[in-house]
């Protein structure tokens, strides 16, 4: 006769060091193995695309920098190339430069932290530390560009904020220099690791087909084969003029995905030299006044200046009807925003596409079959931050 | 180049589909169609299987309230197709009561995107597997994205000493939420407006 069993409920999170953030996973487990996982989300949940429609399009900004908070900027140009598509504003050069150096550092800020906090899931404490220092080091160049050294706030409609300071391009040269060293070091650790060998190899395979059908994009999607990169394949800013790579996996278990992360930090470093190299001087936003500020001077001198100063801080700036979606390869995959506008000043509808949401709804069919001790290997692979999936 | 690739795609899906489709744009160098809901599952069937469209992926399904409207409601699912390396919108506008077929069958991603939307409109989809509440709290009542929803919401929450637990009130702001509407600068902003209309009706009474 067979015996009767029954499965375990267990509740993982809202409150654990490897849930990434406030994710409540509901595991049904026979044994240690995962039957079932229910992740219950929405616990940040912060109605950004709500309070956006009550702003105006300036105003909306700095929400941007809150969805993912680990590479802010990123998420911010998403929404700068939305609303100059429907504008149809024109950035200027260096603008452009500025925005792709600071993109970049946006994914080594977020891919290190992703290999060091994966390898602290599965029990590696160093490499989580060496990364902070080097993530550290990136958000002072954060603080100097923009002010501040998460919640940047940088990125305008028509360019950036404010030009950066002068010897800002030589220290970002000089860390370039200096960070392949250290991802070399992080390899080391890391990369022929028997432990973390174990722990990540076939472990959340991801097929071709299965990561299309899943929505997913950026390095889950990389990492299982499909050599797409919206950089590559969509360029937009001045992505066409550079040369870099795309790293792409064969597996598609998390193993894979850790290596590409590796490799792209490298590619960024490459990107970031390129541009620090190239950057021509000139403005760094529109020079169209009813849609750029001016600047301080000039509101002292002219009248015209004053009153366009009064009214973008005001009433902000009025985009034509329409409706556009754009997207940009931010570190995590596919980040996107559909913008509606209605004419007026202020967003009608403006719908933020997280690549997390998706990776994390794909939970379910990735852990089906692995060991309870798998759970938090995999969601840290598959590089989750609330901010962005809970909106 | 996009706007070629673009052109042919629209040819192409408008001799394929020319019963099904109310009106297709081409603007900003996005495609968008506008369809039937009833026709919704056939033309998603369609854009993914058929060999010269091959629109694999689901980007996105965002909702969009217009109250004014007899078609209150509209849905723009947002598709790429890797292979040809182009997007397409799908919109799809319907009234308040109506249901509309899930697309999970078709793309498994959709699942999360359509619980989002009825989450956050109360739109409902029919043959869903799984049809919760995902991004509001336990419990949670109305549907936060439609435009009479108000900003600031009906409930908050805060821990009570008294009873030692969390619990839910109605919102108690300590000033009134101020609009700064600033589209008619001349006539002040719409609160300043409200007042004084306040004013003048409390005098009439």
């Amino acid at each position: 006769m067979a015996k009767k069993t029954k499965s375990l409920n267990l509740n993982f999170g809202p409150q654990h060091p490897a849930a990434h953030g406030v994710l409540r996973l509901i595991l049904e487990l026979d044994g240690e193995v995962v039957e079932k996982a229910d992740p219950h989300i929405g616990l940040l949940h912060r109605g950004t695309e709500k309070l956006i429609e009550h702003k105006t399009y300036t105003q909306a900004l700095p929400y941007f920098d809150r969805l993912d908070y680990v590479a802010p900027m990123n998420q911010e140009h998403a929404f700068a190339l939305a609303a100059e598509k429907l504008l149809n504003v024109e950035v200027p050069i260096r603008a452009k430069y500025i925005r792709v150096i600071f993109c970049e550092i946006g994914r080594i800020l977020s891919h290190i932290l992703n290999v060091g906090t994966q390898a602290l899931d599965v029990g590696a404490l160093t490499p989580s530390l060496w990364g902070f220092e080097e993530r550290e080091t990136l958000m002072t160049f954060y603080e100097r560009a923009s002010g501040s050294r998460l919640h940047a706030n940088y990125f305008r409609t028509g360019g950036v904020n404010q030009d950066i300071p002068l010897r800002l391009i030589d220290d970002i040269e000089k860390f370039c220099k200096s960070f392949p060293k250290i991802i070399d070091d992080l390899e080391g650790l890391l990369t022929d690791n028997r432990i973390f060998k174990q722990r990540n190899v076939e472990i959340g395979i991801v097929t071709k087909k299965e990561a299309l059908d899943h929505s997913f994009s950026g390095v889950m999607l990389r990492g299982s084969g499909v050599p797409w990169d919206l950089r590559k394949s969509q360029p937009y800013e001045i992505y066409k003029d550079l040369d870099f790579k795309i790293p792409v996996g064969k597996n598609g278990d998390c193993y894979d995905r850790y290596l590409c992360r590796i490799e792209e930090m490298r590619e960024s470093v490459k990107i970031i030299l390129q541009c620090v190299e190239k950057i021509p001087k000139g403005p760094v936003k529109s020079i169209d006044g009813k849609i750029s500020p001016p600047k301080r001077d000039d509101i002292k001198q002219s009248m015209e200046a004053l009153i366009h100063h009064f009214k973008l801080f005001t009433e902000g700036y009025r985009v034509p009807k329409g409706n556009v979606y754009t997207a940009v390869e931010a570190p995590k995959g596919e980040f996107g925003v559909y913008l509606i506008s209605d004419g007026s000043n202020k967003p009608y509808r403006c719908k933020i596409r997280a690549p997390g949401f998706s990776h994390l709804q794909a939970m379910d069919y990735l852990i089906r079959g692995h060991m309870l001790a798998d759970v938090p290997a995999v969601l840290g692979s598959l590089d989750i931050v609330f901010g962005e999936v809970d909106r | 180049m996009i706007t070629e690739s673009l052109q042919k795609l629209e040819k192409l899906v408008n001799s394929e589909l020319s019963s099904k489709i109310q009106k297709s744009i081409i603007e900003h160098n996005e495609f968008l169609i506008e369809i039937n809901e009833s026709e919704l599952v056939d033309v998603v069937q369609f854009l993914k299987s058929n060999e010269k469209c091959k629109f694999r992926q689901l980007i996105d399904i965002a909702g969009v309230d217009y109250p004014e409207e007899e078609k209150r409601f509209q849905l723009v699912y947002l598709f790429l197709s890797h292979e040809n390396n182009n997007r397409i919108k799908l919109s799809v506008r319907f009234q308040t009561n109506q249901t509309i077929s899930s697309i999970t069958k078709i793309f498994p991603s959709a699942n999360w995107m359509e619980r989002e939307v009825f989450d956050m409109y109360g739109i409902k989809f029919k043959n869903h597997p799984d049809l919760r509440r995902i991004l509001t709290d336990y419990g949670f009542k109305g549907h936060p994205l439609r435009k009479d929803f108000p900003l600031t919401g009906f409930n908050e929450v805060r821990y009570s000493e008294k009873e030692k637990k969390v619990i839910y009130e109605p919102v108690k702001l300590e000033q009134n939420y101020r609009n700064f509407d600033f589209e008619s600068p001349w006539e002040g902003t719409s609160y300043v407006k409200e007042i004084k209309n306040l004013k003048k009706d409390g005098k009439k009474n």
